[in-house]
């Protein structure tokens, strides 16, 4: 995928390899590098993903990372139907039928 | 160009913090571990008159406070002869960006507008972050929002992700860490980098901006049911919501209002741990904050906290996660408001509160917050099952595992709360004296301070540092 000058994309880049890191942290975390995320316009003529970019983020700051999303989408989203909520909600609403405000 | 290694930003700390919030915290020092709190709370400069009008300006405030009426009927159905006090919500969520968070960022923004800075930055994964670009907005401000928000594995927990939408949506650059504490290292970095201001949520104006919500409380309590609360309760995490709240009721006249503070059980998950961390549906409110900050308050981004949950807290309580989403089911279903969850943390406390407390009683919960994508209890029970918790019907108070597992109650009776006690937070509290400053002698001045700052006598304080060191 290739993305031009003025796209809105996302770049990656590590803030602290695990060997920078902060001392006092759980081995887990501490295997692992403090990784950033940042979106904003693409300054590059083009790129593709992987490729080192810059950026120009929503403040006008510039930023250099690796390019990993052209237009990210956001992906959460209001889940699925959970049974036990339903269960709950109709269980409530039989209890207070007919004496509601 | 300046050395951005970790030790070498940290060791500027202080000198980027008294650049970046205009304050000099230098000034309020007494000695040792004392300074004067409430000369550093005066010096903020605005009184509630003031704040009141800084956030008229921006449309803050000013919030209806509403009866639960179905859900105070269902707690009359199952609560004892006499008891079963009326719950009451403070719509919080009715603010700009959707939570009592506008209040504190309001008084920020004013403050970085007067004060001549181009924009605010604040360390937040939280509705916090929303509310510093949307006031940053309204004042002409550009905006940074760091987050915790992914783990090594590149998933972000849902409601920090919605958060990090929002303030997209409201213009913010929005800079999304992984799992660590070195957050606040970039944080730094960053505004070392742009000299914006710190819209930390620990200034005393940030928590001046929050006096306005418990005093519309007591007001709007005295002119609808002619009295002041008997008890307010607030969700508690870093401790601004607490402190700010019971501020401004003290400020109002209501003195004899109990202050409660409620937070979501979160223990044996490590907030700092990169496999915990999506295991938890609460990204707030929670006892990984609650607790440590309450004990510690100057862990926080400014030298002085302005956050000290212990001066003013009567009472603290914990909730299970599965309690918080069975209530935000509930308020939305019979009560016709979708809000929170994480909001309703308060809620969940305030509905077991009630049925102990006298039915001709009045408590208060004192924020509610937007609702939407990635914050709704389906979107995190269904990420919670993704991540392998597993979610069942039974007693939470009995059964509740954090990271484990999250138990509905299975009728609303089952709601209950932790009652955890002052005194063991207070313990914990000289400890980390101890374990911070290897504090084992204190002098006068020292004890006056600690005895304010835990709301007990100075006689109490030497007792209880016999009891802890010795």
């Amino acid at each position: 995928m290739k993305a031009i000058k003025g796209d809105w994309v996302q770049i990656y880049f590590i803030g602290l390899n695990p060997e920078q890191r902060a001392s006092n942290l759980p081995e887990d975390t501490k295997r692992v590098p403090l990784e950033i995320r940042i979106k904003g316009f693409l300054l590059n003529e083009e790129a593709q993903l992987g490729d080192t970019v810059k950026i120009e983020t929503p403040v006008g700051r510039t930023v250099e990372g690796k390019l990993e999303e052209i237009y990210p989408e956001y992906k959460h989203n209001f889940g699925k139907p959970v049974k036990e909520l339903l269960e709950a909600g109709k269980q409530l609403r039989n209890m207070i039928e007919g004496d509601q405000a | 160009m300046m050395d951005k290694s970790y030790d070498a930003v940290m060791a500027r700390k202080n000198e980027i913090m008294k650049k970046s919030v205009g304050v000099d915290y230098t000034k309020y020092e007494i000695e040792g571990i004392a300074f004067d709190y409430e000369a550093m709370m005066k010096d903020a400069g605005y009184s509630i008159e003031e704040i009141r009008k800084i956030q008229l300006e921006t449309g803050v405030g000013n919030t209806p406070l509403v009866e639960l009426k179905n859900i105070n009927k269902l707690i009359k159905q199952i609560a004892p002869e006499g008891k079963g006090a009326k719950i009451f919500v403070k719509d919080e969520a009715t603010n700009p960006s959707g939570s009592f968070k506008d209040r504190r960022a309001s008084v920020s923004a004013y403050r970085a507008k007067v004060m001549g800075y181009k924009g605010v930055m604040a360390a937040t994964s939280g509705n916090y972050g929303a509310a510093v670009a949307s006031q940053a907005s309204k004042r002409g401000l550009k905006s940074i929002i760091v987050q915790e928000c992914f783990d090594s594995r590149g998933i972000g927990q849902p409601e920090i992700l919605e958060k990090a939408r929002a303030c997209e949506a409201y213009g913010a650059e929005v800079v999304q860490l992984s799992v660590g504490p070195e957050l606040f290292y970039y944080f730094l970095v960053l505004l070392e980098d742009t000299g914006y201001f710190n819209a930390s949520l620990y200034t005393p104006f940030g928590i001046a901006g929050v006096e306005t919500l418990g005093y519309e409380i007591a007001e709007q309590s005295m002119k609808q049911f002619g009295k002041y609360p008997d008890a307010v309760v607030i969700t508690h995490a870093g401790g601004g919501n607490v402190t700010g709240t019971a501020r401004g009721l003290k400020k109002a006249g209501a003195n004899n209002t109990k202050v409660i503070g409620a937070s979501v059980d979160l223990h044996g998950l490590h907030m700092a741990s990169d496999t915990d961390f999506n295991k938890k549906s609460f990204t707030t409110g929670h006892t990984g904050f609650g607790i440590p900050f309450a004990t510690f308050p100057d862990r926080s981004d400014v030298p002085r906290n302005a956050a000290r949950p212990l001066r003013y807290m009567d009472e603290y309580v914990l909730v299970t996660q599965g309690e918080v989403f069975y209530i935000t089911e509930m308020l939305a279903n019979i009560e016709g408001m979708q809000r929170g969850p994480a909001g309703n943390t308060s809620l969940a406390a305030a509905f077991a509160l009630a049925m102990e407390m006298d039915e001709d009683q009045i408590i208060v919960v004192n924020e509610t917050e937007y609702t939407g994508a990635g914050k709704l209890p389906s979107a995190q029970l269904t990420f919670a099952k993704e991540n392998g918790i597993e979610i069942k019907f039974g007693d939470p108070i009995e059964e509740d595992i954090p990271g484990k597992n999250i138990i509905l109650p299975d009728h609303p009776s089952k709601i209950g709360v932790i009652k955890y006690p002052l005194e063991k937070l207070r313990k914990s509290y000289i400890k980390e004296l101890k374990k911070r400053f290897g504090k084992t002698e204190f002098t006068e001045k020292e004890i006056k301070f600690i005895a304010e700052d835990l709301r007990i006598t100075e006689e109490e304080v030497k007792n209880l540092i016999k009891e802890v060191l010795n």
